[in-house]
C-alpha cells in the first residue's frame, strides 16, 4: 500500500482500525509441534509459582469446585500453599465443601480465610462454624444462585482453582480422560466450567498431563491461564464411588412407590416428559418405580436433568430417556456414560439454574424429586441445619429446581428415629413453601393448598392425602414435643434464595448449660 | 422395689435405648444420659426414666442411658426390664390399657 | 364389616425400631412376637416392649395380633398376664396340638379378662399348627373355642415333625388342604405360612398364586417388601369383577321381574355362583376403600 492509501483509509468512516497501520510480524517460531507442547506451555513447575504469577493478595476471593465431593484432594492442598506463603483474610467461594474440609478450621483460626461463600458445609467444620468459629457469616448459595452470582459480578473470583481429571499443557481440561480408561474420572465439571470462565485467573491442577489436545474438553484453555500437575487430585474411592445402589430399606421404598403413584397421577407423565431426580435413598427408588410405569405405558422421558447417576444411564441406555443434561456425575457409571454416550452431555452451573437465564434448564422440568431434613405446616424446606439447629447440609440446586419445575415433589419419612421431619416451624427456611407442591411421606402425602389441579387429581387416583397439619400432628405425636433450640445472637449463615436475596439466617447453636 | 445387683437391657440399635441401673443405698435417681437427640429430647427422657423407676417404687439408684431415639414407651420398656432385672425379680404388676 | 387377614406382618417383638413402624407397611394384621424370634434372655425385655408398644402406640385399623410363647413353658402364661391387659385384637397359641391346648390357653384369658375389668371373650384368638398331630387335629382345634378367628400353618417345625425340609410345597399339600378344610368348616380363616426367601420375589409369588387357589385367605409375611404383592395377588381381576357384577345384575333383574330363575349369556346362575360373585365383589370393596386412615 501507498503513503497516501494509509492516509485515506484512518479517514474512512465506519472503517474500523484503531491500532494504525501494519508494522511487520515476529519471526516464525519452528520448532515442531511435539518440541512445542514441551516447552512453551502453560503448566508451571510448582502451585506456588502459579500463586505468585496469578498476583493473589491478602483479602482476595478464591474459588474451587466439588466435583470431587469427599474424595477431594485440591481444597486442602492449595489452602496448605496459600498459608504457607503467608497469604492472608482470603474469602473462599466454593461450590461446595464437605466432611473431607475439617482442616479449613486451623486455617480460619489462624487468619487464612476469613469469609466463606458455599452451597453447603458439613461434618467437623459445619459443627465448629454452627459453634460460632467464624467471625464473619458464611453466605450460603444455591447452585443456581452462586451461577446468577458469578455472571452478574456480583461473587467476583480473583483466582479459581479447579481440579480436573485430566489437562493437557495449554489447559484444555475435562471430567475424564479419552486418552486413558484407567485414570480417575468425576464425569461433569459443569460449576467449575462457568468458574473459569469468569475468574480473573484460572489455576488447573491435574495429575493426569495428556497430549494436546485434550477433546473433548469441559474447560478450554482459552479459560485457563496455569496448569498446574499434582501428585493426586484426589482419593479415588472417595471420587469415583461405584455404583449408587438400589435401596431395599422397605421405608424408602414405600415412599418412593408413593412418589411414583404421585407423579403418575399428576398430569406430569406423558410421553415426552422431563424430569430431575436428587441422590437420597428414596429419590433412586422412586426412578425405579417410575421406570416401571413407563415401561409398561410405553412412555419416553425427553431428558433428565442433574445431578446425574447409573439409574438415569441405565434408563438412557435402555432407550427410555432421550437425553441427559448433566451439571454434576454422582457416580463411576455416570462418569463413563458422560464419555461414552453422545447424547449424554455435560452443562455448566448457569445453563443449569441461573435466575439470570430464562431458558434455564431447570425450568424445562415437569418435576422434581427432592429430599427434606425438615418441612413445615407452611411447606416451606430446610436441607442445611439439621432439629439440633447445627449446620449438615447443602442447598444444592433445590430452590432452583423447586421453582423451575411444574411440579416439585419432597420425599421424606415422616420421622427419623426420633426426629420428626414434619414440624411446625423449619430451623431454617432454604425453600419457600410457595414453590413447594408435594410432600411425600411414608406415612401420607400432602399437597400445597395453592395447587388445588394436584389434589383433586391425587383425589381421584386413590392416594393417601392428608393435609400437613395432620402429617405435623401425627409426628408429633409418635415422638413427643421436642425442646425448642437455644440460639446465641451471632448470626453465623446467611441463607440467599436463589435470587440471591436473604431469606434466611443461621444462629449460632447455645450449648452451653 | 429393692434393688439387689446391676440389671441392664436395651441396644445401641435405632430406637432403642441401652439401660444400665446399679443400686445404691442413697442419693436419690441419679441418671448419666448421653443421646442422638439430646437438645430436643434429653429433658423428656429424664423424665420417663425418673417416672417409670419412681412407679417401681425405686427410690436410689444410678442409671447410665445411651439413646438412640427411642419413643417414650420404648424407654419405660426397658426401664421397667432393667429393674426387674436388678432387683431379681418377676413380681410384675401390669396395668390394664384405658 | 370383615376384617381382611390377605397379610400377617410378622414383628420380632424385641426390636423397638420395627414394632413402631409396623403400622406404615400396610398390611391387614401385625403379629408381635414373643416366641421364636425372641432370645431366650430376653423374654422379659419382648414383653415389656410389645405391652409397652400396644398401650401407648396407635395401629389403626389394622388387627393387632401377639404371639405368645407355648404356655408348657411358664413363659406364656407371663406373657397372657401382661398382654392381654394392652388389649391386643388376637392372641397367637404357637405350636397347637389339641383342643384342650386352646381351652387351656382360653381359661387364662378369661381369668385375666376377668380380673382386670376387661370385657370376657374380647380378646380373639388364633391357632398356629406346627406338627403333624396338629394337622390331624385341625378341625377339633378349629371349634374349640369361639374365640378362634383362624387357624394358621406354621410349616418351620412342622416340616422337621415330618422329618423332611421345606422344598416346593408337596411337603406341605396335606397340612394346607387340612387346614383349610377345618377353618371351612368351622366357619373361621385359614392362614399360610412365611416365606422365607426374601429376595425370590418369584418363587413368592409363585406360593401366594398357589394358596390363594387352594383358597386361603391370607398369609404372614416376614419382610414388608412382601405386602405389595401378595395384596396384588389376592384383588380380584378386573374381568372377574366385572363378571361378579354381571352376575348380581342378572339376579337382580330377575328379582325385579318376579322369575325365580335368572341366566347369564345362556347359564343358569346357580346358587354357588351367586355366593361367589358377592364375596369376590365383597373383598374388592373392602380392599379398595380401605379408608384412607387417621391415627
Amino acid at each position: 500500500m501507498d503513503k497516501l492509501e494509509y492516509e485515506r483509509v484512518i479517514e474512512m468512516k465506519k472503517v474500523s482500525a484503531p491500532r494504525g497501520n501494519f508494522n511487520g510480524t515476529s519471526a516464525k517460531e519452528t520448532e515442531t509441534f511435539f518440541e512445542r507442547m514441551h516447552s512453551k506451555n502453560r503448566v508451571l513447575p510448582s502451585l506456588k509459582d502459579a500463586i505468585i504469577k496469578s498476583g493473589l493478595k491478602d483479602g482476595m476471593t478464591i474459588s474451587f469446585h466439588h466435583h470431587f465431593r469427599n474424595g477431594d484432594h485440591i481444597i486442602n492442598y492449595v489452602m496448605d500453599v496459600i498459608a504457607e506463603m503467608g497469604i492472608k483474610d482470603l474469602t473462599i467461594a466454593a461450590s461446595s465443601l464437605t466432611d473431607i474440609h475439617a482442616p479449613l478450621i486451623e486455617h480460619i483460626k489462624n487468619g487464612v480465610v476469613t469469609h466463606i461463600e458455599t452451597s453447603g458445609l458439613r461434618g467437623e467444620l459445619a459443627d465448629a462454624i454452627s459453634h460460632g468459629l467464624m467471625e464473619s457469616p458464611i453466605t450460603f448459595r444455591s447452585h443456581g444462585g452462586r451461577a446468577a452470582a458469578i455472571e452478574s459480578g456480583e461473587l467476583h473470583i480473583d483466582v479459581a482453582f479447579l481440579g480436573a481429571p485430566s489437562c493437557d499443557p495449554y489447559g484444555n481440561a475435562n471430567g475424564y480422560s479419552r486418552d486413558d480408561d484407567n485414570a480417575t474420572m468425576c464425569g461433569s465439571l459443569g460449576y467449575a466450567r462457568l468458574d473459569a470462565m469468569y475468574a480473573d485467573t484460572t489455576i488447573i491442577l491435574t495429575d493426569h498431563l495428556v497430549r494436546f489436545p485434550n477433546a473433548p474438553f469441559a474447560i478450554p484453555e482459552s479459560n485457563v491461564d496455569y496448569v498446574v500437575f499434582v501428585d493426586s487430585i484426589g482419593d479415588p474411592k472417595g471420587l469415583m464411588s461405584g455404583a449408587t445402589r438400589y435401596t431395599k430399606n422397605p421405608k424408602e421404598l414405600l415412599i418412593a412407590k408413593t412418589a411414583a403413584d404421585v407423579i403418575e397421577a399428576s398430569g406430569y407423565f406423558y410421553d415426552g416428559f422431563s424430569m430431575q431426580m436428587g441422590s437420597g435413598g428414596a429419590s433412586l427408588a422412586t426412578a425405579r418405580f417410575i421406570r416401571e410405569k413407563m415401561e409398561a405405558k410405553n412412555i419416553h422421558c425427553r431428558f433428565a436433568l442433574g445431578g446425574i447417576t447409573g439409574q438415569i444411564v441405565e434408563m438412557h441406555e435402555a432407550g427410555l430417556i432421550d437425553r441427559i443434561l448433566d451439571v454434576q456425575s454422582f457416580d463411576l457409571i455416570a462418569a463413563n456414560s458422560l464419555k461414552n454416550n453422545r447424547y449424554h452431555i455435560q452443562i455448566n452451573a448457569s445453563y443449569y439454574a441461573s435466575y439470570l437465564n430464562r431458558g434455564a434448564a431447570v425450568n424445562q422440568l415437569d418435576f422434581v424429586i427432592l429430599s427434606a431434613l425438615e418441612i413445615d405446616t407452611e411447606f416451606n424446606v430446610n436441607v442445611l441445619t439439621g432439629s439440633d439447629g447445627v449446620i449438615r447440609g447443602a442447598i444444592g440446586g433445590h430452590p432452583d429446581t423447586a421453582e423451575g419445575a411444574s411440579m416439585s415433589v419432597v420425599v421424606c419419612p415422616l420421622t427419623r428415629g426420633r426426629i420428626p421431619t414434619v414440624v411446625k416451624k423449619v430451623n431454617t427456611v432454604v425453600t419457600p413453601g410457595r414453590v413447594v407442591d408435594v410432600v411425600v411421606t411414608d406415612q401420607g402425602i400432602a399437597v400445597n393448598p395453592n395447587r388445588p389441579d394436584l389434589y383433586k387429581k391425587f383425589q381421584d387416583a386413590g392416594l393417601p392425602l392428608f393435609t400437613i397439619e395432620q402429617l405435623e400432628e401425627r409426628a408429633e405425636r409418635i415422638v413427643g414435643t421436642p425442646e425448642p433450640i437455644k440460639y446465641k445472637d451471632r448470626i453465623v449463615g446467611v441463607v440467599l434464595y436463589r435470587d440471591n436475596t436473604v431469606i434466611d439466617t443461621i444462629h449460632q447453636v447455645d450449648d452451653d448449660e | 422395689m429393692q434393688l439387689i445387683k446391676n440389671g441392664i437391657c436395651g441396644t445401641m440399635e435405632s430406637s432403642d435405648i441401652m439401660i444400665r441401673i446399679e443400686p445404691r443405698d442413697n442419693g436419690g435417681i441419679e441418671i448419666q444420659l448421653s443421646s442422638s437427640v439430646m437438645q430436643q429430647f434429653g429433658k423428656q427422657i429424664e423424665k420417663v426414666i425418673r417416672e417409670t423407676l419412681t412407679d417401681l417404687d425405686v427410690v436410689n439408684a444410678f442409671v447410665k442411658a445411651d439413646d438412640k431415639g427411642a419413643l417414650d414407651c420404648t424407654i419405660r420398656a426397658r426401664v421397667n426390664t432393667a429393674a426387674y432385672r436388678a432387683a431379681e425379680s418377676t413380681d410384675y404388676v401390669w396395668r390394664t390399657k384405658e | 364389616m370383615k376384617q381382611l387377614r390377605r397379610s400377617m406382618l410378622f414383628v420380632p417383638g424385641n426390636n423397638p425400631g420395627m414394632v413402631r413402624d409396623a403400622y406404615i407397611y400396610g398390611s391387614d394384621s401385625i403379629m408381635f412376637d414373643l416366641e421364636d424370634s425372641v432370645s431366650i434372655n430376653e423374654k422379659d425385655s419382648a414383653r415389656f416392649l410389645v405391652y409397652q408398644a400396644l398401650s401407648s402406640l396407635r395401629y389403626g385399623k389394622k388387627e393387632r395380633v401377639v404371639r405368645i410363647n407355648d404356655l408348657t413353658t411358664g413363659l406364656g402364661i407371663k406373657d397372657l398376664e401382661a398382654i392381654v391387659r394392652a388389649k391386643p385384637d388376637v392372641i397367637r397359641l404357637p405350636k397347637t396340638e389339641t383342643a384342650q391346648d386352646v381351652i387351656d390357653c382360653e381359661r387364662e384369658i378369661a381369668r385375666i379378662e376377668s380380673e382386670a375389668g376387661i370385657e370376657v371373650g374380647s380378646t380373639h384368638m388364633m391357632a398356629a399348627i406346627e406338627s403333624a398331630r396338629g394337622v390331624l387335629n385341625a378341625y377339633d382345634i378349629a371349634v374349640s373355642s369361639k374365640r378362634l378367628i383362624g387357624i394358621a400353618l406354621g410349616a418351620e417345625d412342622y416340616v422337621t415333625d415330618l422329618k423332611t425340609t421345606r422344598s416346593d410345597g408337596t411337603e406341605l399339600f396335606f397340612a394346607r388342604n387340612m387346614i383349610l378344610n377345618a377353618a371351612r368348616a368351622a366357619g373361621i380363616d385359614a392362614i399360610d405360612t412365611v416365606y422365607s426367601d426374601i429376595n425370590n420375589e418369584e418363587g413368592f409369588i409363585a406360593e401366594v398364586r398357589l394358596i390363594k387357589k387352594l383358597g386361603f385367605d391370607g398369609k404372614s409375611v416376614i419382610n414388608p417388601r412382601q405386602i405389595p404383592p401378595l395384596h396384588k395377588e389376592f384383588m380380584p381381576s378386573e374381568k372377574d369383577l366385572q363378571k361378579a357384577k354381571a352376575i348380581l345384575a342378572a339376579i337382580a333383574e330377575a328379582n325385579a321381574k318376579g322369575s325365580g330363575v335368572a341366566s347369564l349369556k345362556g347359564k343358569m346362575i346357580d346358587k354357588p355362583v351367586v355366593i361367589r360373585a358377592e364375596r369376590l365383589l365383597e373383598l374388592a370393596q373392602l380392599a379398595y376403600s380401605m379408608p384412607v386412615e387417621e391415627i
